[in-house]
């Protein structure tokens, strides 16, 4: 049985982000008939290898293979041109527009005077939704559907271009079970139809329930590509982690003290559910999960950024009203947020304008800020911290990423926190400043800092923190102790299949 | 799968509902602004008995033509997410061009007008480049440009003005004449905007506005030509700002130089109190040119009722807030329901 060239193909592709390798000799083939699914953790190139696929990056090296024809997408036209839809996780659809005029916007039928022949867009717009057997008005505004009518819409574009590859982006995360069950039949359909699919999502069980066979990444690296069957979801697990530990993480061992930071059950609808848990003096929690699982969303709320609809925050024993991020400060928490360019500084302002933001009143003599004492305390923090900079009045823009991280971390460490949270402390950054930053979370939890850590770095989150919470989907999934934080204990976690075992 | 074979006559009743809603509630924009026009027009008359009269209602047609021309050409460019600022300029610009032209010549109208939509053309294009091709935000180089425009017109106009006994009666005729009682301006906006309203609803090109200020950065992944619209709307906008300024000039054959001084805000005014959404991607040009004879005919009847002048901006101003109001409303309200939604699909 001789098989047909994939209809298409990634030939050795390599890609690279300034210094950061996302991708590297990663070859994969994708056939009619079949849906083959993407696996691996957050950041092992998964969103790169789509986004080479839709023609939005063109890969440094390595061929892009239709019907075993070499390709170059020079933008998202071209892959499109090609029949290769991508489906996002976010839909991109035109709210004020209505479902029909969403899936033929750009290639609408015509009439006399190439005036839009609304009777064939509505027919058409019809018999695509019966083709994928949903029922959704054409005629109704995109505004207002839901994520997964959305993704159907989406689809249907698709279909419209006669797309014969589909990539769809972690589509069920968002989904509810019933919506899931629709997005695979109308898959399933698909692929009976001689479509190629790709699938990725972080729910092994979904893998396993559509896929045929599946391409795991690990920090942009091909392990493998293999059947399913036979496969188990521990074997997949095994693949997608399956790294050592090495000296990045100097952990110190510290005395761990009284509970600073505890938060009670705490809820804000549709985002995260029943939230329990307390961090003590000295200590570094690790709050762990896949993106999406609602860690970011629980920091913010702690802080007062987000509002919750039940549960408490208590610090030092006083309960902090919601809502408010000065109450917060006032009550000793500091937050190094998520994206330190847009959240975390004033990239425009000068390093010790930066670092001097969150103390200004502290600053002050008389009525206005002293300039002389902003000059010094960054001083101050640039030695404790080893920040490189050329002078202090140098806008924070120039810094290279981890010194950025610093400045954010000068800035809250100079408001004297006993709480310090930590989203994604070493996001791009170097290998060098990342084991600095890991240095200093040490030191400061050693003076008795109590620290919550959220990270998506697996070894980071092993390697730094004395306990682990793993959220999956919104809820607590598991609370581990440094001896029993695995990879496969957190990973398992976090894709929530300890719950299912359980249940 | 018979059942599913959605035909226009057999289409199930409730799966229209979404639709229905979202005209009911532009529907409703167009028909509130009409109720508030009556309203206004039958409290005028019964204080004063003259409003209502042949003149009355002309004049009220005559004045609000300029603005709903403009404010069609506006409605263009906001509904691509931009502004135009610029207009007011255009306006006081080929007025007192045309006027130079025409003065002491017998030039012929069409002439007049093409020279005039010619001028607005280029203002228009300068604007639509900035904009679409070098990314400034049209806030900014709509204001610059309103600025240069002006100043130009200053410089050149050096404190002189045109006056009615210049211009040549085949242009004033323009201005104040019609057929069949009713005066050309009128006729020259209703045409415009049927044209435009049409355009925009019917062909593939016209939608396109829509899509790119409904959500920008989908209309790049469509491949939609994001630039050759915005300029157009931008170009449109110019070219009807030009012929409102040749129009001004025939109306009131008196120019100086800061000629619809101001105007740029009365039209944005119109334009969002007539429904269009600042945001970009919904409303009508009928709506807009509703808004601007709502605004004319507030400013006549406060004549009517002798009431100072000046409260005229304030009402514009407090519209505007209504309107805008208004629309954040309902927008926050569709927002809670989707999430409410959202939470309900999550648990």
């Amino acid at each position: 049985m001789t098989e047909p060239p994939p209809i298409l193909a990634l030939e050795d592709v390599s890609m690279a982000f300034g210094a950061v390798r996302a991708l590297q000799d990663v070859s994969l083939d994708l056939r009619g008939g079949e849906i083959h699914a993407l696996a691996g953790e957050n950041g092992a190139g998964k969103s790169t290898l789509v986004k080479i696929l839709a023609g939005v990056h063109r890969p440094d090296e390595g061929r892009v293979l239709l019907d075993g024809r070499p390709q170059d997408f020079r933008g998202p036209g071209d892959a499109q041109h090609a029949g290769v839809a991508v489906i996002y996780q976010e839909p991109t659809l035109f709210p004020d527009l209505s479902i029909e005029e969403n899936i033929f916007m750009g290639r609408q039928p015509r009439v006399r005077f190439g005036r839009i022949d609304r009777r064939a867009l509505r027919t058409a717009a019809a018999g695509l939704f019966e083709r994928l057997g949903v029922t959704l008005d054409p005629e109704r505004p995109a505004r207002g559907l839901s994520i997964a009518d959305q993704q159907i819409v989406e689809i249907a574009k698709a279909l419209s271009r006669d797309a014969r590859v589909l990539v769809m982006d972690e589509p069920t995360a968002a989904l509810s079970g019933n919506e899931v069950a629709r997005l695979f039949t109308v898959a399933r359909t698909l692929r009976d139809q001689g479509c190629a699919l790709l699938f990725i999502s972080h729910r092994l069980e979904e893998i396993f329930e559509l896929c045929r066979r599946v391409t795991t990444l690990r920090d942009g690296r091909l392990i493998a590509t293999e059947e399913l069957e036979g496969l188990t979801p521990d074997d997949l697990v095994q693949r997608m982690v399956g790294r050592e530990l090495d000296t990045l993480y100097p952990k110190q061992e510290t005395a761990v003290g009284e509970p600073v930071l505890e938060v009670a059950r705490l809820t804000r609808e549709g985002v995260f559910t029943d939230v329990s848990f307390a961090v003590r003096a000295g200590e570094i929690v690790a709050l762990a999960g896949l993106v999406g699982a609602g860690r970011s969303e629980v920091a913010r709320a702690v802080f007062g950024v987000d509002r919750y609809d039940a549960g408490t925050v208590t610090v030092g024993g006083t309960r902090l009203p919601g809502g408010s991020p000065t109450a917060a400060m006032a009550a000793g928490i500091a937050l190094v947020p998520e994206d330190r360019r847009q959240q975390g500084l004033v990239m425009d302002g000068s390093i010790e304008r930066n670092i001097g933001l969150t103390t200004l009143r502290s600053l002050r003599r008389g009525p206005v800020v002293s300039r002389k004492a902003e000059r010094d305390r960054a001083a101050d923090w640039a030695i404790r911290l080893r920040l490189k900079y050329a002078r202090l009045s140098d806008a924070v823009g120039v810094l290279s990423g981890g010194n950025q991280q610093k400045v954010v971390l000068a800035k809250w460490l100079s408001t004297e926190p006993a709480v310090l949270i930590v989203d994604e402390p070493t996001r791009g950054i170097d290998v060098g400043t990342k084991a600095e930053v890991h240095r200093l979370l040490s030191e400061l939890a050693a003076d008795g800092l109590a620290v919550l850590m959220i990270s998506s770095d697996l070894p980071e989150v092993l390697g730094m923190a004395d306990r682990v919470l793993v959220m999956h989907e919104g809820r607590l999934a598991a609370e581990l102790p440094r001896a029993e934080a695995t990879e496969e204990t957190v990973m398992a976690a976090a894709t929530g299949r300890t719950r299912q075992e359980a249940a | 799968m018979a059942t599913t074979t959605v035909t226009k006559d057999t289409a199930p009743a409730d799966t229209k509902g979404g639709r229905r809603l979202v005209d009911t509630v532009l529907r409703a924009r167009e028909l509130s602004i009409l109720a508030a026009l009556i309203v206004l027009v039958v409290v005028t008359t019964a204080v004063n008995s003259s409003f209502l009269s042949e003149q009355g209602v002309k004049d009220i047609f005559l004045n609000a033509s300029i603005l709903a021309l403009l404010a069609v050409g506006q409605t263009m460019v906001v509904i691509t997410r931009n502004i135009d600022l610029s207009v007011g300029s255009v306006v006081g610009l080929v007025a007192f061009a045309s006027g130079k032209f025409v003065l002491g010549h017998d030039r012929n109208v069409l002439l007049v007008l093409i020279l005039g939509m010619a001028i607005g053309a280029v203002c228009g294009l300068v604007n639509g480049v900035l904009v679409s091709f070098f990314r400034v935000p049209a806030l900014v180089v709509t204001l610059g440009t309103l600025y240069v425009i002006q100043g130009l017109d200053y410089y050149w106009a050096h404190g002189q003005q045109i006056n009615a006994a210049d211009v040549p009666d085949s242009l004033l005729e323009l201005g104040s004449g019609g057929v069949g009682g009713i005066p050309y301006l009128p006729m020259i906006t209703v045409v415009v905007m049927l044209a435009v309203g049409y355009y925009l609803r019917s062909f593939p090109s016209g939608r396109e506005f829509y899509a790119i200020g409904s959500n920008p950065d989908a209309a790049r992944l469509a491949g939609l030509p994001i630039r050759r619209r915005i300029l157009t709307a931008y170009a449109c906008s110019g070219i009807l700002a030009g012929l409102a300024g040749v129009l001004w000039l025939a109306r009131f054959g008196t120019v100086v130089a800061d000629a619809a001084h101001g105007w740029e805000l009365r039209v944005v005014a119109a334009v969002v109190v007539g429904g269009v959404a600042i945001v970009g991607g919904l409303g009508t040009v009928y709506g807009a040119a509703l808004g601007a004879l709502l605004l004319t005919t507030i400013g006549s009847v406060l004549v009517v009722l002798k009431v100072n002048s000046f409260w005229q901006d304030a009402i514009a101003g407090l519209l505007l807030l209504l309107a805008i109001s208004v629309d954040r409303l309902l927008g926050l309200r569709v927002t809670r329901a989707l999430r409410r939604r959202n939470v309900r699909h999550g648990a």
